[in-house]
């Protein structure tokens, strides 16, 4: 699946922002004040999300300000959509 | 009612800790065209993960009439909210769309039913049509002005008193009732003037509305004080309900409490303060029987 460049979510308290590219597997560089304590988890979350989507081949740059399980997956998402055009409703 | 934006999701992880007795995650004004996608996402994740308890939990989607409307039904029934609120409601054939879309997505989950729905009416034709709006459809739970399009609509200004907005609120307080639904007021949007907030709280629940839209938690305790029934009042409605139940267990007609005939409407009115009180915390359920 092609992956353009996309961004989706913000800097505000309690968001991620989420910027997607092309890469080979999936990189993802982690930004974030609770990176020790909460670093792997919002990984995790981070690389199921874009594999639930079909989505093998990504580097991500993930800016994060506190946010919930529950944002991660719906920016990465929001990001992965607008990098891809695919429709995750159907 | 708790208006929350959609695209927001500091605001929507802690918006039922202020403890509204609904939130309602908005799609549509507070989100920008560029964002509707990303919000309805964010949206569809935090109903389906967060613990909101018991707070009714309320989407205000798109009208189905944009690109996105339809896409917003999906997500929010997927994600099993409570009450689609829609928006700019001006006929009863669109509550009946909105309730096809509805179907559609529960016949697919195999849960026909599950979603209430809720008008918001916001101009001088949706007014008119209130009673039609009200009973389009088994879903109704309630209908709620939104007065920033309706003044809009009707080319006047939005005043401190109201009086712009009096005949819009009581047309949709008694189409409520005649309905056998709730009506919600709309929101006040000057957190700075608290004073007025609360006359317009006093306004709206002596007008019969059953609770008042906010868009900012310090708005709940003026809410709560308000509808909250006094003291002397839930004493009296409490004598009250003593008293007919005792006449019912004598069979004895038309009774009289401190000299004042008691017939089936103070007795309706005095089981609402009852209710008010409960909801309100006031009075505990379990006292009661």
């Amino acid at each position: 699946m092609e992956v353009k460049n996309a961004v989706a979510g913000t800097l505000e308290s309690g968001d991620i922002m989420i910027q997607i590219g092309p890469g080979e597997g999936l990189q993802v560089e982690l930004q974030s004040s609770v990176a020790a304590q909460f670093g792997r988890q919002i990984k995790s979350v981070i690389t199921e999300t874009l594999e639930g989507l079909g989505i093998s081949d990504a580097y991500v740059k993930a800016t994060d300000k506190g946010a919930l399980d529950c944002t991660i997956r719906a920016r990465v998402t929001a990001a992965a959509v607008r990098a891809t055009g695919k429709d995750v409703w159907k | 009612m708790m208006f929350v934006p959609g695209n927001n999701p500091g605001m929507m992880a802690d918006a039922h800790i202020y403890g509204p007795d609904s939130i309602m995650l908005d799609l549509e004004d507070s989100v920008t065209m560029a964002e509707k996608d990303a919000a309805r996402l964010l949206v569809y994740n935090a109903l389906k993960t967060i613990d909101y308890g018991d707070t009714e939990m309320v989407v205000r989607i798109n009208p189905l009439n944009t690109p996105y409307g339809k896409k917003d039904v999906e997500a929010v029934v997927k994600a099993g909210v409570d009450v689609i609120r829609m928006p700019k409601t001006e006929t009863a054939d669109e509550v009946r769309e909105l309730e096809a879309e509805i179907i559609k997505v529960e016949e697919e989950l195999g849960c026909v039913g599950r979603t209430q729905i809720m008008a918001a009416i916001e101009s001088a034709l949706g007014i008119v049509n209130a009673y039609e709006i009200a009973t389009a459809s088994k879903r109704m739970m309630g209908i709620a002005l939104g007065a920033e399009d309706y003044t809009a609509n009707l080319k006047t200004p939005r005043t401190p008193e109201g009086s712009e907005l009096l005949l819009a609120r009581e047309t949709i307080v008694v189409a409520a009732r005649a309905a056998g639904i709730a009506c919600f007021d709309t929101v006040y949007s000057n957190l700075d003037d608290m004073e007025t907030f609360r006359k317009e709280v006093e306004l709206i629940k002596n007008l019969g509305f059953d609770g008042k839209s906010i868009i900012n938690p310090r708005q709940i305790q003026v809410v709560n004080e308000v509808f909250a029934p006094k003291q002397k009042d839930i004493d009296k409605a409490l004598r009250i309900i003593a008293a007919i139940k005792e006449a019912r267990e004598k069979g004895s007609g038309v009774i009289a409490v401190n000299g004042k005939m008691v017939d089936r409407p103070v007795v309706l009115r005095a089981e609402r303060v009852i209710a008010l009180a409960v909801a309100s915390g006031i009075l505990n359920e379990e006292e009661l029987s």
